[in-house]
């Protein structure tokens, strides 16, 4: 493992480097001078050639992306999605808190390639110390000239703008971010139009991640085909990964893509506490299909996930052992997204909160192993139905628990009758 | 013709907008944008307001950070906390309304000066963060200033069971943290020193952060309320 490639979180620690002045000497910034003496178009090749996929979730291409915004003089806007919130998920503010330099660099060169001129990070508001870190760093930013008018001679021009949030899962869904960094309600819209053309404030807007931003200084340092190398064919690169829940050192890790699912869980993070063994895991945060302790050797890449049935999603691993009832992980994840629905699309606001009712009647033993068959279906029936992917996000989770621990599900369901079928027994004696 | 709320009650379920069950009152005059002449707004409160309306190209963005800002101010957003961001922002209070009942972290009822957030999802939770609640709730039952509420996931699962104490990310906690972390509160000194995320290394051993060890950054001090 001594080999592995590191290149978001070595030497994170080092004090000092949350500062303009640590950051330089340690090289940072060489990557925006480089890229600004490359034309704008040979970054985004650089960009391309990387085969970088988003890493905030759907694992889209980022150079395809950019290259989606239309050219031509008019107002066009960078946004960092730095809302992170899907349960499970807390690479970014690593990477905020600790090494905001990186991402504001990152913001640059690709403002650069993309032709914006302003630039948002949407926080989440709960994140105060990040963001107040930001704020610091930008400030030194602009006082070395990196960030404003005419950037280190280049003629490029950019502003940045640290946007906190207020509490609200669906504003890391980008429509929803746009509307809420527009000051309304973060109702997600319709797609298309995508953001590429016309997001924020109508502009075309290119929408990245903050471990996807914070990743570009280092292509653009070692050189796209490089950075290609890494990872496998489809799923290039290094990737944060956080492990959380059932493991003896949950936090983030960094590995490179493709590495197998085992060497996180139980190489890393060191596995379930004594005694105890896996019984199911999330592999991309509480939205992915939960996956069980026959899938541990898989490799953990985009299309490996994909082809279990899952997804890779924010890279959030979260690891559920045996001494947990299935019920109360469904239980769990159902309640957050009922919470979170904004109410916007009806297959997404009552299915959530159908499926907490159903649930709440299997806990309480008035369901019948049918209520199964009836949940199954509510899933079926929200997934694609919706303007965003915060339905989705439930269904697939909780029908993929129902279809691998079926029996689990219909023994607690028997267990929990008994009570209410011996008063009824006894009523009818 | 039926009664309207016999009507609206159908649909009790679990509908997060609040008030939604509570009938319109049609005799109050439509909301319109207060006049500057009547409003009187704390001149520190619109400075942060105008700056933040100064940062995006259309006001009605600063919309998140003038309802935090006079949150700080009046402790929730009260009908004069909008009046104030509304004369300001030039937008109707009802809008903003809209907008403060989206947001959990912004409180549309009175509460406590100090908040405690007690992540309850999937990972702390798997960890104990339904005991610590309790346990919390408990221990401030009678304590006016103290306001304890599960929150969806803070992302920090790696410091899983946590808390966000007026905003300092504090864990892993135990229910023995309790009456120091209330202790802290009280007294006014930074929350869990030795607890605070912000002086936590990253976990992954190949970062070597164990060639830093010592000065840890400082706690966090968490702001005035």
């Amino acid at each position: 493992m001594s080999d592995e490639r590191m290149l978001l979180l070595t030497d994170i620690d080092e004090p000092g480097l949350a500062t303009r002045e640590v950051y330089e000497r340690r090289g940072g910034y060489d990557s925006l001078r480089k890229a600004l003496a490359m034309s704008p178009e040979e970054v985004l090749a650089q960009l391309k050639a990387s085969e970088i996929r988003g890493r905030g979730g759907a694992g889209f291409s980022m150079g395809t992306k950019i290259s989606f915004l239309p050219a031509g003089d008019i107002d066009k806007y960078l946004v960092c999605n730095a809302d992170e919130s899907e349960p499970g998920t807390f690479k970014d503010r690593e990477l905020m808190q600790k090494t905001p330099h990186t991402l504001i660099e990152g913001m640059i060169i690709a403002s650069y390639a993309a032709g914006t001129t302003r630039s948002f990070i949407y926080i989440r508001g709960e994140y105060v110390l990040q963001a107040d870190v930001l704020d610091a760093a930008i400030a030194e930013a602009r006082d070395a000239g990196y960030v404003g008018e005419n950037i280190l001679g280049s003629g490029h021009s950019l502003t940045m703008v640290v946007h906190r949030g207020a509490g609200a899962y669906i504003c890391g869904e980008e429509t929803g971010l746009l509307d809420s960094l527009e000051g309304k309600r973060g109702n997600p819209r319709l797609k298309p139009p995508f953001p590429a053309n016309q997001g924020l404030y109508q502009g075309p807007t290119l929408i990245n991640n903050v471990e996807t931003l914070s990743t570009v200084p280092a292509i653009i340092a070692m050189g796209g085909e490089e950075y290609a190398k890494l990872g496998t064919q489809n799923s290039t690169g290094t990737k944060l990964v956080s492990v959380s829940g059932h493991v003896r050192r949950p936090g983030n890790y960094e590995v490179e893509l493709g590495i197998p699912s085992r060497e996180i869980i139980y190489g890393l993070a060191g596995g379930p506490p004594e005694g105890r063994a896996v019984k199911c895991w999330f592999p991309g945060g509480s939205s992915a299909p939960v996956l069980t302790a026959d899938d541990l050797d898989l490799p953990y890449d985009f299309d490996s996930m994909a082809k279990a049935g899952s997804m890779l999603g924010s890279g959030a691993i979260i690891v559920v052992d045996d001494s947990t009832p299935i019920l109360d992980v469904a239980l769990k994840v159902a309640k957050f997204y009922r919470h979170e629905s904004c109410g916007k699309c009806t297959p997404c606001r009552e299915g959530t909160n159908w499926t907490v009712r159903m649930l709440e009647r299997i806990e309480n033993g008035e369901a019948t192993p049918m209520d199964l068959d009836i949940m199954a279906s509510v899933q079926e029936h929200i997934i694609g139905n919706c303007l965003c992917v915060l339905g989705d996000a439930m269904a697939m989770p909780i029908g993929s628990m129902i279809a691998k621990f079926r029996p689990e599900f219909e023994e607690h369901i028997e267990r929990a009758r008994e009570p209410l079928l011996a008063a009824q027994n006894g009523n009818a004696a | 013709m039926s009664d309207p709320s016999a009507v609206v009650r159908r649909f009790e379920h679990g509908s997060r907008v609040p008030g939604w069950d509570r009938p319109a009152d049609l005799a109050k005059p439509p909301a319109t944008i207060p006049d500057p002449a009547d409003v009187d707004v704390p001149p520190a409160l619109r400075e942060q307001i105008e700056h933040h309306m100064s940062l995006y190209p259309d006001r009605r963005s600063a919309a998140l950070p003038a309802l935090e800002a006079a949150q700080r101010v009046h402790g929730w957003c009260s009908p004069e906390a909008l009046e104030q961001v509304a004369c300001v922002m030039r937008v109707t209070p009802a809008y903003l309304e809209s907008v403060a009942t989206f947001y959990d972290m912004l409180e549309t009822s009175p509460v406590a000066p100090h908040s405690v957030y007690v992540c309850t999802n999937i990972s702390c939770s798997l960890r104990g963060a339904d005991g610590l609640l309790d346990a919390l709730r408990a221990a401030t039952a009678d304590d006016g200033d103290v306001h304890v509420r599960s929150f969806e996931c803070l992302g920090a699962c790696d410091i899983a069971p946590m808390a966000s104490v007026d905003g300092v990310y504090v864990g892993p906690l135990e229910t023995d943290d309790v009456p120091r972390l209330l202790a802290d509160l009280r007294s006014g000194e930074p929350v869990l020193a030795d607890l605070q995320l912000a002086r936590r290394p990253v976990a992954d051993p190949r970062a070597d952060s164990s060639e830093y060890p010592e000065p840890a950054p400082e706690p966090q001090k968490r702001p005035t309320p």
